[in-house]
């Protein structure tokens, strides 16, 4: 009886979920509402609680999405991408219209943006484009050019918002796919060097504040209070953590509100400061783990757009955590990128939850050789 | 999908190195972590603490200043203030306006306000008001619930029980300037409550006044606001500067000499005390250390009487007649006699120009004793001429004339004793015989500083280098004597003695009321303005005729007892006209207050009475010129006829 109902269709389908991950997956989040809990000073509002509900929410997506069968995904790749490419114009429009920066997509029900959903959008697009290109013309005119359109689309207009990071993100995420997809080393390396050279010149492309980001970076103590104040702030939180942190909400840089976006984009540092080095390389190992198991998982699928299409989630969910500790440590700009899972918010949660629903799909169809 | 192994392989080999940068940078991320947490663990964990623990400062208790007998004259009264944070205020204006329903605010106040909020780092507070009262102090209280940034405090104030009788001695205090600030470097001159010492005794002993400020430890936030307080180092406070001042002393001369424009010293003679130091019209020192409101500045600077001078240290008078007893002992060290005589025929004939004696038909054959109790300017032309300029110049500065003494005040203008090198230097000129004549009266180049007439004073009453000074100590000093003969400077003493007691004495009025004290001393007129060829004319020939402020200063300058001189005295009355009239009554009865007090307060009571009584009749004069010009006024406008130039007076009566 028992093993008649667990061999039935849906808990077999249950069991076959990666549940491990799963949970490591949910110590995160639960971490996450320890922290947030802590950064607003000892309170479930207003952060812990909304995250811990956003949290769930957003798993039982995810693990919604783990049923949804492959050519579903196949299917939807290129409308998605020019759905959501069309709301990121649309965004722009109204932006323009308004006047001034604009991320947000009103729908009345949802505020929507476009460029956190563009991060998976691109990686499904050219996972796509790859699976159906046929073998050797990965390093043809023919083979290039459309991939690179659908970078350039969607990175130009993020860069027009402006948003700096999710472009670089976008950027990233498509030139993954891309390397993954066959295309030869010296595509790569070429325009690699040109950039490089050319990096004075797109320096001068970027807005006022960008740009005093990215010289307050290479030397924030040259203006401790005033633009370089979140680094220095940041790296003083991290510092004075030390090896086992200053204990659980006794963080002072975070309660006294020294380190600014302590509960957003700086959430690592909050981290940090009450639960030291250990804490941090804790959260990193976890990381560490979920994404060695995405990479794994693109070696045991058998299918080209599954293939692509986990390391390239994979890659994106990296992207975040490196960018985002590299800003945080004082290794890169400020340049708004949360922390995965951690960070309060819910764009980038429902991002992440995505590409884990589709991890989880492509883990339960990866013996699968047709889509 | 088969027969792809070619890509396959490829899509592993690059997979696979993503996975390697993977790892490598998440170790490079550890390793960074580390980096900040270990290696450079201590310099971001004292970073943290100094974003943490904010040092705030209390104001130390100024000491306080009190007089011999330990009676104050300068302490420290609570009092209630208010501050304000501008960073955690918002909006200024509003934040003032608040502020101001409980707390009057002029415009002066909130123009300043502004500017200190400008220029206050951001962590700073800026004062609001002073001494804002117990009512307010709650009212404001009660607004802190919903507005950042507000400090009500308890402080202290400076307190003066005395005010203006001792602004000049005591000084004031107020918050130091954007100057000393940049010279101390010390973030305690930024605490509004913080005062430092500007005028007196208050400045001049600041350090001693000054104590240690406390420290509150508190934990702040980013913005500043008081997290919780961790804790406190309590204030050292100042330490109590003591004087030789007699605080009855000195307020009573303060009420006798009432309006006019007067200095009084008083020394002891056997210890150089300060007993007195008392220069009016003075200002209030409790209002000076509140604020000196722009207004009552000015009036002070414009006012002929210098209320703002201390005249005891920085008023420099020409000695006059007081000056003789200095061409006396200065005679007596050259080997005069004090029985070698002069022939006074009123006049007195050099190189064929003349000087006159104050008296037209001579005072006959004058010695020492009788020059100086008759004031003889013959006798004194004659004997500094015989032993010359440098003599007398050398006495004056050994008697104290042109020194400045160790004192704890800020300012002494040390005055000008004349000798030939000093006018060679000075006017390029030779010294003549005038400016011999003229200095052997106490006038011409000569000048002095009321002090420094005290100390002359009491210099020639004991026969020693007194040397005066304001805080006490134990042990009786040692005056080194005068090289003069105990004798011969009896005869001077007794010449001043003439002078009070002696018949036909000049300052008979300064004889004191108390059975068994005998004041011996000497009066003075400085000219301040030669009355002109024209002047005389047009009938000009006294003082009295005179406006106000061209009128003689009366001097006067005493010791007492003769027997055994205990207390020296000078007293100035700028433009008091007669020394004997004017500064003579006052010196007798401070003196009568160290021997007798009642009998100084009924002579300050009769004083008082007088004062009232020539008030009233002013008043009603001038309510009388009112009434006439009104009348006139009403009368004026018939028909015909130009108006009257003036009023005749008493013509209309209502």
């Amino acid at each position: 009886m028992m093993m008649g109902l667990l061999n039935a269709r849906w808990p077999q389908r249950i069991l076959q979920l990666p549940w491990r991950i799963i949970f490591l997956v949910s110590a995160i989040g639960a971490f996450a509402v320890v922290v947030l809990y802590s950064a607003a000073g000892g309170s479930m509002t207003p952060w812990a609680l909304n995250h811990a509900i956003r949290f769930s929410l957003s798993l039982g997506l995810a693990m919604a999405l783990s049923q949804v069968p492959m050519r579903v995904w196949l299917g939807i790749a290129y409308p998605a991408y020019a759905a959501i490419l069309a709301a990121l114009i649309a965004t722009e429009l109204l932006g323009a219209v308004s006047g001034g920066s604009q991320r947000w997509l009103d729908l009345g029900v949802i505020r929507l943006q476009p460029s956190e959903l563009m991060k998976i959008a691109i990686v499904l697009a050219l996972a796509r484009f790859y699976h159906f290109l046929p073998r050797g013309y990965s390093g043809t005119l023919a083979g290039i050019w459309p991939p690179l359109l659908m970078i350039a689309l969607p990175v130009g207009f993020v860069l027009l918002q402006p948003d700096l990071g999710t472009s670089l993100m976008i950027l990233a995420g498509g030139l993954t796919i891309m390397f993954l997809g066959g295309l030869p080393l010296r595509w790569f390396l070429i325009p690699g060097a040109i950039g490089l050279a050319a990096l004075p010149f797109l320096y001068n492309l970027l807005e006022d504040y960008q740009k005093r980001r990215v010289a307050i970076f290479l030397d924030p103590e040259a203006d401790p209070l005033g633009a370089g104040y979140h680094i220095t702030q940041s790296k003083i939180a991290i510092g004075s953590g030390g090896i086992s942190g200053k204990g659980f909400l006794q963080g002072s840089q975070s309660h006294l509100q020294y380190l600014p976006e302590q509960q957003t984009d700086f959430v690592f540092a909050t981290m940090a400061e009450e639960w030291g080095l250990a804490g941090g390389v804790g959260l990193l190992l976890c990381y560490g783990i979920f994404l060695n198991w995405g990479i794994r998982l693109s070696f045991q699928t058998q299918t080209v757009f599954g293939r692509l299409l986990a390391a390239g989630l994979s890659m994106t969910i990296f992207f975040y955590v490196l960018i985002n500790t590299m800003m945080v440590m004082g290794l890169a700009p400020v340049v708004g990128i949360p922390f995965p899972l951690v960070s309060y918010g819910g764009s980038a949660m429902l991002t992440v939850m995505i590409a884990f629903g589709m991890l989880m799909s492509i883990y339960r169809q990866r013996e699968l050789r047709h889509i | 999908m088969a027969g792809d192994g070619e890509s396959r392989l490829l899509f592993d080999r690059r997979a696979f190195f993503l996975g390697g940068v993977q790892v490598v940078a998440g170790a490079a991320l550890i390793g960074r972590m580390a980096q900040l947490s270990i290696a450079e663990a201590d310099r971001y964990t004292t970073a943290a603490e100094d974003n943490r623990v904010a040092l705030h400062l209390i104001p130390p208790r100024r000491g306080w200043i009190v007089d011999a007998t330990g009676a104050a004259l300068a302490t420290n009264r609570p009092a209630y203030a208010v501050e304000l944070t501008p960073s955690l205020v918002g909006d200024l204006e509003a934040a003032l306006e608040r502020i101001g329903a409980i707390v009057p605010l002029d415009d002066a106040d909130r123009a300043r306000i502004r500017e200190a909020a400008r220029e206050a780092p951001p962590s700073a507070s800026v004062a609001i008001a002073d001494d804002i009262g117990w009512d307010a102090y709650a009212a404001l209280n009660l607004e802190l619930a919903d507005m950042d940034g507000l400090q009500p405090l308890k402080t202290y104030v400076r307190h003066y029980p005395d005010g203006p009788a001792f602004g000049h001695l005591v000084g004031y205090v107020g918050p130091p300037t954007a100057e000393q600030y940049r010279k101390a470097r010390d973030p305690l001159y930024l605490l509004p409550g913080f005062r430092v010492g500007k005028d007196g005794v208050e400045r001049a002993q600041e350090d001693s006044l000054r104590g240690k400020p406390g420290a509150r430890r508190v934990e702040v936030n980013a913005r500043g606001r008081i997290v919780q307080e961790l804790d406190t180092r309590p204030d050292v406070p100042g330490g109590t500067v003591q004087l030789t001042i007699d605080r009855g002393l000195q307020a009573y001369a303060a009420a006798r000499v009432g309006t006019e424009s007067v200095s009084a010293v008083v020394i002891d003679c056997l210890t150089g005390d300060i007993k007195c130091l008392l220069s009016m019209p003075a200002f209030d020192p409790n209002v000076f250390s509140n604020r000196i409101p722009s207004k009552l500045w000015k009036e002070l600077q414009d006012d002929e009487a210098k209320p703002l001078l201390n005249k005891t240290l920085q008023g420099l008078y020409v000695p006059g007649s007081t000056f003789k007893m200095v061409t006396a002992l200065a005679a007596l060290s050259e080997g005069v006699l004090p029985t070698d005589t002069v022939f006074c025929s009123g006049r007195y004939t050099v190189g064929g120009n003349t000087w006159h004696c104050h008296r037209r038909s001579g005072h006959g054959t004058v010695a020492m004793r009788s020059g100086i109790a008759k004031s003889c300017n013959v006798f004194f032309y004659a004997t500094a001429r015989r032993i010359g300029a440098q003599a007398v110049a050398d006495m004056a500065r050994k008697l104290g004339l042109e020194a400045k003494f160790d004192l704890p005040m800020p300012i002494q203008r040390k005055g000008l004793v004349p000798d030939p090198a000093w006018k060679k230097d000075r006017y390029g000129q030779a010294w003549s015989v005038a400016d011999t004549l003229n200095m052997a009266i106490g006038q011409g180049y000569l000048i002095a500083n009321p002090l420094q007439l005290a100390v002359m004073t009491a210099r020639i009453a004991t026969g020693r280098l007194v040397e005066p000074r304001m805080k006490p100590s134990e042990t009786l000093p040692l005056f080194e004597p005068l090289a003069i003969p105990p004798a011969y400077l009896e005869e001077v003493r007794q010449g001043m003695n003439d002078v009070v007691n002696g018949p036909g004495g000049t300052a008979r009025g300064a004889r004191l009321p108390v059975e068994g004290i005998t004041v011996a001393g000497k009066t003075g007129t400085a000219q301040v303005r030669r009355i002109t060829a024209a002047e005389r004319r047009r009938g000009v020939r006294s003082n009295a005729s005179l406006p106000w402020k061209f009128r003689d200063h009366a001097l006067f300058v005493a010791f007492a007892p003769v027997e055994a001189p205990r207390y020296a005295i000078s007293v100035i009355v700028e433009h008091g006209s007669s020394g004997s009239q004017a500064a003579a009554p006052i010196a007798r009865d401070l003196l009568t207050w160290i021997y007798d007090r009642e009998k100084a307060e009924a002579a300050l009571a009769r004083v008082l009475e007088t004062r009232e009584q020539a008030r009233r009749a002013r008043a009603a004069a001038q309510a009388r010129a009112e009434a006439a010009a009104q009348a006139a006024a009403q009368a004026g406008p018939t028909p015909a006829g130009p108006p009257p130039p003036e009023a005749a007076p008493g013509s209309v009566q209502p």
